[in-house]
């Protein structure tokens, strides 16, 4: 799926072809009431998205622009104002009974389960799914083997680093199988090895038993290495949808600049104050977009001259999802990287 | 209600998959089992259980030690006879009331703020499971505090102890009365703050209105006696100290509490179906 397919305007999370479609939504709206004085948050404001089988499928934007919201609607934990959510052929806005029967979800509190034991928590959630004692003790012991939690099984989830617990709390979405899995910053503070016992887990159910997994992220790297299809949501809308690969080819001719100053920059230096209208600030840091010859001119600017004594570090680097999504319009701030 | 549904709820052993009716083209993909209400709860209690071992030990001895202590104090005022037994009784009650009333009530009000009722509503198990499983297992780790009271109370104040068995019916009703009310006042409350705050005044109710005498209280507090649910379990166990116990009008004091227990279960069920989808 090439960068064709991501129109802006119209409808970017629609897929062209219906083909294998797991999960339909067509026009989510969900406002949310007031804070005292203030406007209704619409915090989904007319979502259409398709996701197909198999796929790990990302929802990328920074936090307030509605990913939450939207995957507590594909679940069932709450019920949109206007719109349909189909899932495996099941009306969810209808039946939201039906979603536990078909979504393993991991969100984002573990306060349920803190007091837990890791082996506990496992076996109660898939006895919760519906297992059998014997079954729920039988996949409790492969998901934590295949997670390397098998030597803090018999610790209590609060008494664990913030990543192991989060590890922990992954486990129990995967006792009880289910066909779609939906996981809300399933790797917040997990150290990489965690992360890759995440991914490897993901990828083997996928390839094995055509699970689709629905990933809410902020981390730009993330959202680059493991998502087959993006949505970018912004303000409760989704502005682009597509591969990775290809959103990023709706700013291939960028090339982003990055400068960081010694001190304040050389404001005397007249390429350096032109380059300033283009830059967002973050503390002694530059970020700039720019075209290609415009890169090598600001480059050649702050390599030669006075403005070199004043430059600490200077990056070039080919354009992210970050990129992508400034350019389609998004706020600067809330997006990770790495 | 889903038109998938289980076929009857007697009905046990997993069917596996059930079809649904597709909803438009198509067919819909088979929807995994339930889980089933018996399993589910005692899944809960046994989670629950656990759970006491790391956090509610030491509120269980403070629950206890209250009691005793209460006991030892109004042993200066009291000597003996009605007085003494409704003391007993009362303390007795007391540990019940704060662990299945009042923790109750601040471990569904933080859960709920937390969102990790979230937790629960993700799973294909019904609320009832959930609520009687935490409730059950409030009451469960009232019974060694409630038996070391009624004990130390019995010898304390020379009463007998030969029918204290009653606390076998006397604890799990009253359990079930208060630990509903407990799991309702927590998921109803708007905030926390308010679902512990409700706890401890109904914890405190059941203090005051349990321990004193009744012949002392005046008119409009004895009323307020009659509406709490507790005043029923203290009666019933007051009247085990008799020689002779009417055991007509125990087992009508234990009817109440039941009676509450569930109508107040049923209300905590709701509400938390009603707290988990928004």
């Amino acid at each position: 799926m090439g960068a064709g397919q991501e129109e802006r305007g119209g409808s970017p999370g629609r897929a062209d072809d219906a083909g294998d479609t797991v999960c339909t939504v067509r026009g989510l709206v969900k406002t949310y009431a007031p804070a005292r004085g203030g406007d209704p948050v619409r915090a989904s404001d007319g979502i259409d998205l398709d996701v197909r089988r198999a796929e790990v499928f990302g929802l990328l934007g920074p936090n307030g622009a509605g990913k939450t919201t939207l995957v507590r609607q594909l679940t069932g934990l709450l019920r949109p104002d206007a719109g349909s959510v189909d899932l495996l052929g099941h009306d969810l806005v209808r039946h939201p009974d039906r979603a536990a029967r078909l979504v393993g979800y991991l969100g984002q509190e573990s306060t349920a389960l803190d007091e837990l034991t890791v082996a506990l928590a496992a076996e109660t959630t898939g006895r919760l799914r519906g297992l059998t004692l014997r079954a729920a003790r039988a996949e409790r012991d492969a998901v934590l083997d295949e997670l390397g939690l098998g030597p803090i099984a018999g610790r209590p989830l609060k008494k664990l680093s913030g990543g192991q617990r989060r590890l922990a709390c992954f486990a129990t979405a995967l006792v009880g199988e289910r066909p779609v899995l939906v996981l809300d910053e399933p790797t917040t503070g997990m150290d990489p090895v965690a992360r890759r016992a995440v991914w490897a887990a993901v990828d083997r159910r996928r390839a094995e038993r055509g699970t689709t997994v629905l990933l809410v992220t902020h981390n730009v790297i993330e959202a680059e290495t493991v998502l087959d299809r993006v949505a970018v949501l912004e303000s409760g809308r989704i502005i682009a949808c597509g591969t990775p690969a290809g959103l990023k080819e709706l700013v291939a001719d960028e090339v982003r600049v990055e400068l960081v100053w010694r001190d304040a920059p050389p404001l005397d230096v007249p390429e350096v104050a032109a380059l300033r209208g283009a830059a967002t600030e973050t503390g002694r840091r530059w970020s700039l977009r720019l075209d290609a010859a415009g890169a090598r001119a600001a480059v050649a600017a702050v390599t030669g001259g006075p403005a070199f004594a004043a430059l600490d570090d200077f990056t070039l680097a080919t354009p992210s999802l970050e990129d992508v999504y400034l350019a389609l319009g998004g706020r600067a701030e809330g997006l990770v990287k790495g | 209600m889903s038109a998938v549904s289980e076929a009857a709820p007697g009905k046990v052993r997993a069917r596996g998959a059930v079809r649904a009716r597709p909803p438009h083209d198509g067919a819909a993909a088979p929807l995994a089992p339930r889980a089933r209400l018996l399993p589910a709860l005692s899944a809960v209690y046994r989670a629950q259980l656990s759970r006491a071992r790391v956090a509610r030990i030491p509120l269980l001895f403070v629950a206890t030690f209250q009691s005793v202590g209460i006991m030892i104090l109004m042993r200066g005022v009291v000597d003996g006879g009605d007085e003494a037994r409704a003391v007993v009784a009362g303390s007795s009650v007391l540990v019940v009331a704060f662990v299945a009333l009042n923790l109750l009530a601040q471990y569904f009000g933080q859960l709920r703020a937390s969102g990790g009722l979230d937790h629960y509503a993700t799973l294909p198990v019904p609320p009832a499971a959930v609520v009687l499983g935490a409730a059950a297992a409030y009451a469960s780790f009232t019974v060694p505090g409630t038996a070391v009271t009624a004990v130390v109370g019995s010898l304390l104040f020379k009463l007998p102890l030969a029918h204290l068995w009653v606390l076998a019916a006397v604890i799990p009703l009253s359990g079930a009365a208060l630990s509903g009310l407990g799991a309702a006042l927590g998921l109803l409350a708007p905030r926390p703050e308010l679902a512990t705050l409700c706890g401890q005044l109904g914890m405190s109710a059941a203090l005051l209105l349990g321990v004193l005498p009744a012949a002392h209280l005046p008119e409009p507090v004895v009323w307020a006696r009659d509406l709490l649910p507790s005043t029923y379990g203290v009666e019933a166990l007051a009247r085990s100290f008799d020689a002779r116990p009417d055991w007509l009008l125990t087992a009508a004091d234990l009817g109440v509490c039941a009676a509450v227990g569930v109508v107040s279960l049923a209300v905590a069920t709701w509400a938390f179906r009603r707290a988990a989808v928004r």
